[in-house]
């Protein structure tokens, strides 16, 4: 059984969701283009994560096995319309922004992951650590991410005018790139490069096809 | 774990009642917050398109209400042919709804803003000071780049020159099209003419910089980096103060003021 300590924290850095299990990608291009909506969709992302991985670590030893996935799917697309109702009633203009995203979490690979993987063979006061510390770990990135597009793309921090943009009288010259998907992916892509730098266990071990064809290879075939 | 079947569809039977449960009382309890929302977030736009909101002004809601009731006042207006049409409460009425429903719209002609449907029935606020019209929102909506953008175009009292803009939902890139709210840029429209001498819908969104407002009066600066969705906004004006759109209606409130 893993310390509940690691568990919180693990997902952080050293086995972040988006970074190192590469998971829950899309939303990460569509809400970080600015710092507002990326804080608003990861405490929903929060909510989600935490409530249905405690209710699937309560009910997982009543959840029959053929029907687990469906039953996670039915929990966890229950929390996001409760989360989607709270966004329409109390903060409106950015459940407007988020739009179609926030439905979308239903698909977020990383809920139905820590469901299938972790709620359902631990506890309720374990699963909660590890949805706050995955959860935790996709909010670092998207805000990582949300931070730059915002900054370099608008000039701007959580809307004030950090760095006064041309057509409002000011020098810099907003670069278009930061506020369309691509970006999104470089900067993953650098997060990613500099953890790895940092973290060099991180880095998978190469893999060749040939090895498939060698005799005595015993490795799986992901 | 090895189950029964009869544990089975029992569990996913309670499951499914038990969650149901929960997102509909979430739904219900949280309803009549979300429908005074959509309320208020309607009234801040017509508020600000009038002028009646500094841009980056914050007002609570009771404000923002007793600005809209002293100042604004809803009317439904029949499109074809441009007379109003009394109901109980304007406010109620769900345009985008009617557009949707055969019975209550029609079929738009071909068109460049892609206007599908053309609901026989318009939303539009009159702004009154001291018991006189002083200005007259139109609600616009039409195609950009990646999006149909909504909003209002506030015209003056005489019904041609242009009072202001704004959208109020569009899904256009964030930076380039989605700099339809940026104030800057809204700031431009006021004063310019939405008509030429001959009638025809003259104002269009150009590329690059018009010239100002006395010397270039049927033009606005473009969106740099957003030639399409500025198309779209020229071609939802052209068609929403056109023949199709509130022409017919603004003959008859020009006529109706002697104009």
């Amino acid at each position: 059984m893993s310390k509940p300590r690691d568990v919180l924290l693990d997902p952080l850095i050293d086995n972040n969701p988006i970074g190192l299990q590469v998971l829950g990608i899309c939303s990460a291009l569509a809400v970080t283009t600015k710092l507002e909506t990326a804080v608003v969709m990861t405490v929903a992302v929060l909510f989600v994560l935490v409530s249905s991985t405690v209710v699937v670590s309560i009910l997982r030893n009543q959840i029959p096995a053929s029907v687990r996935i469906i039953t996670q799917l039915t929990i966890i697309a229950s929390m996001v319309m409760v989360a989607d109702e709270f966004l329409q009633a109390f903060l409106y203009d950015i459940s407007l922004q988020l739009s179609v995203f926030v439905g979308l979490i239903i698909t977020n690979c990383i809920i139905m992951g820590r469901c299938e993987a972790f709620a359902m063979q631990n506890g309720p006061w374990l699963s909660f650590l590890d949805s706050v510390g995955n959860a935790g770990g996709y909010g670092l990135v998207l805000i990582v991410v949300a931070s730059f597009r915002e900054l370099f793309g608008s000039g701007r921090l959580l809307g004030y005018s950090i760095l006064p943009t041309v057509s409002e009288g000011g020098w810099y010259v907003p670069n278009g790139l930061m506020v369309l998907a691509p970006a999104a992916f470089l900067l993953i892509g650098c997060f990613i490069w500099a953890v790895r730098a940092w973290r060099p266990d991180q880095i998978e071990e190469e893999f060749h096809v040939g090895a498939l064809l060698e005799p005595g290879y015993e490795g799986d075939l992901r | 774990m090895e189950h029964s079947a009869r544990h089975t569809v029992l569990f996913t039977t309670i499951l499914c009642v038990v969650f149901s449960l929960i997102v509909s009382a979430v739904s219900v309890a949280l309803n009549d917050r979300q429908v005074e929302n959509r309320r208020l977030d309607k009234i801040k736009n017509v508020l600000a398109v009038a002028g009646l909101i500094r841009p980056g002004e914050a007002l609570a809601r009771e404000e923002l209400s007793r600005r809209f009731e002293t100042k604004l006042e809803p009317r439904l207006v029949e499109i074809a042919t441009g007379s109003y049409v009394d109901v109980d409460d304007p406010m109620v009425y769900d345009q985008r709804k009617a557009s949707k429903d055969a019975a209550r719209s029609t079929v738009a002609p071909e068109n460049r803003a892609k206007v599908r449907r053309i609901p026989n029935h318009a939303q539009i606020f009159l702004l009154r000071e001291e018991g006189e019209i002083t200005g007259i929102i139109l609600p616009i909506e039409g195609y950009g780049l990646w999006s149909t953008l909504y909003g209002f175009v506030a015209l003056d009292a005489d019904a041609a020159t242009i009072r202001g803009i704004t959208y109020y939902q569009h899904g256009e890139t964030a930076g380039l099209g989605g700099e339809v709210d940026n104030p800057r840029w809204k700031a431009l429209w006021p004063g310019r003419l939405a008509y030429d001498d001959s009638g025809e819908v003259a104002i269009r969104v150009k590329k690059g910089r018009a010239g100002p407002v006395d010397q270039d009066p049927h033009q606005v600066d473009g969106l740099s980096g957003a030639t399409l969705t500025s198309n779209g906004v020229t071609n939802m004006l052209r068609f929403w103060l056109g023949e199709n759109g509130f022409a017919t209606y603004l003959d008859r409130y020009r006529l109706g003021k002697g104009i």
